[in-house]
């Protein structure tokens, strides 16, 4: 069984992230950065079902520049056995991602492709659809369990008001939710061991081409916010408050 | 998109200005999966400029895989559209705006709904238009569903929401002090993802970025510290009142009024006072 785990670089979760002085895009430098939340979750996942199936061969790869290393580096602590970075010139979109996954995917073949289901950053939550749509393959969005039983899925995943059940054969794309496990913690040793790793490396534009987006960002800004209204001092007083100032009677 | 879509499609019909409702039904549409819900949008799409559907778990699943069928891009989650199609969406956890134009031929985007003014239920008279389903994809099997009964309204369309968070300390002490409330005002209740995380709630009345967005009458935060993809999820209420022990959480700065409060007495007396 061969698992493909595509992981984004994006800013840690705790950093408030600001506009550039000149509102053309957020101002990144020297931020705090690291492996998507759900993308970690996505990899978990992928290591856990190689402890039951120890034939399977788990290849994480990462879309960037030599930046995204740290990704793969630490992809490869978690367990990874191989690591692909590829390699662009401009940052890619959702539909680009999914065209240069699917040329990824054609060439490695396979089984499963396991992503998390939205990226911290562009909060956009489409690769994984996009990806299953170009290469007409099943998927599973917003998965909270996945099991595997004779190259046939069985996965839990989030609807409007509760979860649904799907299944269905291998190869298939498969987006993570944070409920679907907790990612082990990455020892240093691991961690040395995995700086000596090799990481294969691949351009781009020899998996897609046409990944421009149509898409330009005009002008990022700060959001306008809720101010801080008055602190009380006691529950009547707050009941009192809704009532007289809010027109709220509970 | 359904089975027995019939009584659907003539309450669309009665929607003001709607020029037309295109019925799709089929019984392999029943449990409507992303291959097949895509593939009929993929067949509509040609004589439409703009597609776009309310942001949910249900749009999320397929719309994405529509927009790779057509080659075009899919702009989530919009919170304003302007002319020359501009839109306006939250990046990075809710941090920022970013105001984006898009280029595609089609334009396909899901909606804030709680932004936008819900639309006339009456007064229209559409066309109903029946087309056929193309045959089903057979990638995805749908064996079960589990919907989360509530007598407690949706959160969606709650007027009152009350979210607990991390400090009520287990999963126990989130029902028995909440719920009384809760069902005493009719409230909707919600949780924070850390709340969550711990186990304390269930991951669909989780509020924020990564769960349900709200934008009740009033927000009440019970020990919530002010995560920022909490506060993405709720800063659309109309007046939010914040309680909690420790003066200097993060959610007073975006709550109209703040009770510094243990909260295991702080809700009971609101109980008791109302």
């Amino acid at each position: 069984m061969k698992i493909l785990v595509a992981t984004k670089r994006v800013q840690d979760y705790n950093v408030k992230v600001r506009p550039k002085s000149d509102g053309s895009d957020v101002d990144i430098d020297g931020i705090k950065m690291g492996i998507n939340p759900f993308d970690e979750n996505a990899l978990e996942e992928a290591l856990r079902i190689k402890e039951k199936i120890q034939s399977t061969e788990i290849s994480v790869v990462s879309i960037g520049d030599s930046k995204n290393q740290d990704v793969l580096r630490h992809g490869l602590a978690m367990g990874a056995d191989r690591a692909i970075l590829i390699n662009t010139e401009s940052p890619l979109q959702p539909l680009g991602v999914a065209k240069v996954l699917k040329g990824l995917v054609e060439k490695e073949k396979p089984d499963l492709i396991l992503l998390g289901k939205l990226a911290l950053d562009s909060d956009a939550g489409q690769t994984g659809q996009m990806l299953a749509g170009l290469l007409n393959y099943p998927q599973g969005t917003f998965v909270s369990k996945i099991e595997i039983n004779n190259n046939k899925l069985t996965i839990t995943r989030e609807i409007d008001g509760g979860t649904n059940v799907l299944e269905m054969n291998l190869p298939a794309v498969l987006t993570a939710d944070l409920r679907l496990n907790e990612p082990r913690f990455v020892k240093l040793p691991n961690l040395m061991m995995a700086r000596k790793k090799k990481i294969e490396e691949i351009k781009s534009s020899d998996l897609a081409t046409d990944t421009q987006t149509n898409q330009e960002i005009l002008e990022v800004t700060i959001p306008p916010s809720r101010k801080a209204g008055i602190k009380v001092k006691s529950v009547k007083e707050l009941l009192d408050k809704l009532k007289d100032q809010e027109g709220i009677k509970l | 998109m359904g089975k027995n879509t019939e009584k659907v499609a003539e309450e669309a019909a009665k929607i003001k200005k709607i020029n037309s409702v295109i019925r799709v039904d089929g019984a392999h549409l029943e449990h409507l999966l992303a291959e097949d819900a895509a593939k009929i949008i993929e067949n509509l799409s040609e004589s439409y400029k703009v597609i776009l559907a309310a942001h949910s778990w249900f749009s999320r699943n397929f719309l994405p895989r529509v927009g790779a069928l057509l080659n075009v891009s899919l702009i989530t989650d919009v919170l304003k559209i302007e002319k020359n199609n501009i839109y306006t969406r939250a990046i990075y956890a809710g941090n920022v705006y970013a105001k984006i134009q898009s280029k595609d031929h089609i334009q396909l985007l899901t909606i804030h709904t709680s932004l936008f003014e819900p639309c006339s239920r009456d007064g229209g008279d559409a066309k109903i238009i029946i087309n056929d389903a193309p045959p089903a994809m057979n990638l995805t099997t749908w064996k079960s569903e589990k919907i989360n009964k509530s007598d407690r309204p949706a959160l969606i369309d709650a007027k009152v929401v009350i979210s607990g968070g991390r400090s009520l300390g287990s999963e126990e002490n989130f029902n028995k002090v909440l719920s009384p409330l809760v069902d005493k005002i009719g409230a909707a209740l919600g949780a924070t993802r850390a709340a969550v995380d711990a186990g304390y709630a269930p991951n669909e009345i989780q509020v924020g970025q990564t769960g349900v967005v709200v934008a009740p009458d009033l927000y009440i935060a019970v020990g919530v510290s002010g995560a920022n993809q909490h506060i993405y999820g709720m800063k659309d209420s109309r007046v939010v009142v914040a309680i909690n022990n420790d003066p200097d959480a993060t959610i007073f700065q975006f709550a109209d009024y703040g009770l510094v409060a243990d909260l295991f007495e702080a809700i009971p007396e609101i109980n008791n006072l109302i």
